[in-house]
């Protein structure tokens, strides 16, 4: 690692050569991952005709904060977004809870068919969502949740993957530890909330980022099952304001950009732990 | 045998009843919301994929006749679920190859000493945490007719005269590119994690032997890395089968049915395009998603069987 982070007078010339290029494809590869966004903004603060100009300008001439204000006025986004994080606050707080607590039967307990029930958990995994989302949703119709924030709370609070994730990570917290309380005294249940869920908080924590982002993003799920405007979350509402202002390029910039900072602030404050979480989960398989 | 000994045995099957019980009670609320609302429906889907259903009263058994009805007249220009197959397929034959190759890259040159990693890491990261729709809205617009792709393409010299996603060959590739860009960042990161795993000591001895950079990139970290390279393209492989969010928000299956997916297919019979469907076809869609799920099952089971023969573990 050290041996390439020399200073440059210590560095050959063919070394300096080759730090050059590596930073200018970095640079290039961080353009290309983010020039969409840039070109977001740009276009947020344009004209809606300026935002076709030939040739493109980067930078618009004049800015136009107003498109900000705007865009709360032609539909209900404020409403829009209050679902989407009343949604994702739930199923975030219910899938911790749930799997967690699951997880920890799976990893620190023994008891009958508990290597058989984990694989059918992991099974499921793989069947896609769409092989049985008919069913699913003609059953939430049955029992009244459709057009509901409550269907997609129940569908998408009880995974197989928060299981998975948080059994994982026990496997790492040292058996000696619960035992130990056990000899003590301590029930299952009291080693669970004292012992291993403080030790679990970077399970936690990616796992809350996870869904989070993923419940905050969820186009489909919202699509099927939400029909009144008022109760649609944030991916849906800026569908049909697409829809509905096709041709104001601008005002659509602005509204996608609003609806991508609350995920961007959760990431950028939680990134370290969300990256290190998906290489965990992912190649402990 | 001493009745102290029985009673301990006794003892110790009801502490083991006791113990599973315990462990029951944690696994139940997990347990139960996922048997309702996941395992219920998929063994649900089975069995209406053999019945005739628009979602009225009336619920009819008809065998085999939706699978029929979508296998009438199979073929890859004409039939729906011929069209739907062969883009599905195209679409993850191009998108799993280029997004591994991305992310390799991506992961090799982060993984050399570099400053600002962790910056560079985020940013890349970031098109897989940034929604969908904001995503692909913002392609779209790249990618229109008079989008800045199109004026850097015309300026270099391409003729492009249309916007991608109205054209019948680009249209496909203009969800391949979306689907590549947004996810390559994030199995940049899991080749991380496989490059992080490969010993040092491979690299020295192949230095002593004399290997060149190439050689052990060639000998040493691609094998090292084919764990990681098996679970990603897995993992990927599944979720192109699923294609969805981007195609209804960027082509609608259009133009035509130039990139018409199974989901999307599934969807159309279902739910009738968006909203509720006038004419549900839950029957024959169950049928379709059977297709699917038959698909994804055989190729995860090929990929499995093939693992011995190019993946080494230590």
């Amino acid at each position: 690692m050290s041996a390439t982070k020399k200073s440059f007078k210590t560095m050959t010339a063919g070394q300096i050569v080759l730090s050059v290029i590596k930073y200018t494809v970095l640079l290039a590869l961080a353009v290309v991952a983010l020039v969409p966004f840039v070109w977001m903004i740009s276009s947020s603060l344009k004209t809606s005709v300026d935002v076709f100009s030939i040739p493109m300008k980067w930078i618009p001439e004049e800015f136009h904060w107003e498109n900000y204000s705007l865009i709360w006025e032609r539909v209900p986004l404020m409403a829009y977004f209050k679902n989407t994080a009343v949604l994702a606050i739930i199923v975030t707080f219910m899938q911790i809870l749930t799997s967690s607590f699951a997880a920890y039967a799976f990893a620190k307990m023994s008891f009958k068919g508990r290597d058989l029930l984990f694989m059918c958990y992991i099974g499921t995994i793989a069947v896609p969502w769409q092989a049985y989302m008919v069913p699913q949703f003609i059953m939430m119709r049955s029992i009244g949740l459709y057009d509901t924030i409550w269907a997609l709370v129940v569908l998408q609070s009880f995974t197989a993957f928060g299981v998975f994730l948080m059994r994982q990570f026990y496997l790492g917290i040292p058996n000696d530890l619960s035992e130990a309380a056990r000899i003590d005294g301590l029930s299952e249940y009291g080693i669970w909330a004292r012992i291993i869920l403080p030790l679990a908080k970077p399970a936690i924590a990616t796992l809350c980022i996870f869904t989070f982002v993923n419940t905050w993003n969820d186009y489909m799920g919202p699509m099927i099952y939400l029909t009144t405007d008022i109760r649609k979350t944030i991916q849906v509402g800026l569908r049909r304001f697409i829809q509905a202002y096709s041709a104001d390029y601008n005002l659509i910039m602005a509204a996608s950009l609003c609806s991508l900072i609350p995920v961007s602030v959760v990431f950028l404050f939680l990134q370290r732990y969300f990256i290190e979480g998906i290489a965990t989960t992912g190649m402990k398989g | 045998m001493t009745d102290s000994a029985a009673n301990a045995r006794r003892k110790m099957s009801r502490l083991e009843k006791r113990n599973t019980l315990i462990a029951y009670s944690f696994l139940a609320p997990n347990f139960i919301g996922f048997v309702i609302f996941t395992l219920v429906p998929v063994i649900f889907s089975f069995a209406l994929a053999f019945m005739d259903w628009g979602g009225g009263q009336n619920v009819t058994f008809v065998g085999l006749a939706n699978f029929r009805y979508i296998f009438k007249d199979f073929s890859f220009t004409k039939s729906n679920l011929g069209i739907a197959l062969k883009n599905t397929v195209f679409y993850t034959l191009m998108t799993v190859p280029l997004t591994l190759l991305c992310s390799l890259c991506l992961a090799l040159v982060l993984n050399k000493a570099v400053r600002g990693a962790n910056f560079f890491r985020a940013v890349f990261f970031f098109p897989y945490v940034a929604s969908m729709v904001a995503i692909c809205v913002c392609w779209n617009f790249l990618l229109m007719k008079t989008g800045p792709v199109n004026q850097i393409l015309n300026a270099i010299g391409f003729n492009m005269k249309k916007s991608w996603t109205s054209s019948r060959e680009l249209a496909i590739w203009a969800i391949i590119i979306v689907s590549v860009w947004r996810n390559a960042g994030y199995y940049m990161v899991m080749y991380l994690a496989g490059l992080q795993g490969v010993p040092a000591e491979l690299y020295e001895a192949a230095t002593m032997d004399g290997a060149n950079g190439w050689q052990k990139f060639t000998k040493v970290t691609l094998p090292m890395l084919t764990p990681t390279t098996f679970f990603c393209s897995i993992m990927m492989v599944i979720s192109c089968f699923k294609i969805y969010d981007v195609v209804a928000i960027m082509t609608q299956g259009g133009p035509g049915r130039a990139t018409k997916m199974l989901v999307t297919y599934i969807f159309e019979l279902s739910f009738g395009g968006e909203g509720i469907a006038t004419s549900a076809q839950y029957g024959v869609a169950s049928a379709v998603s059977m297709v699917l799920l038959a698909i994804v099952l055989a190729v995860t089971f090929v990929q499995f069987r093939g693992e011995k023969k190019w993946v080494n573990y230590m």
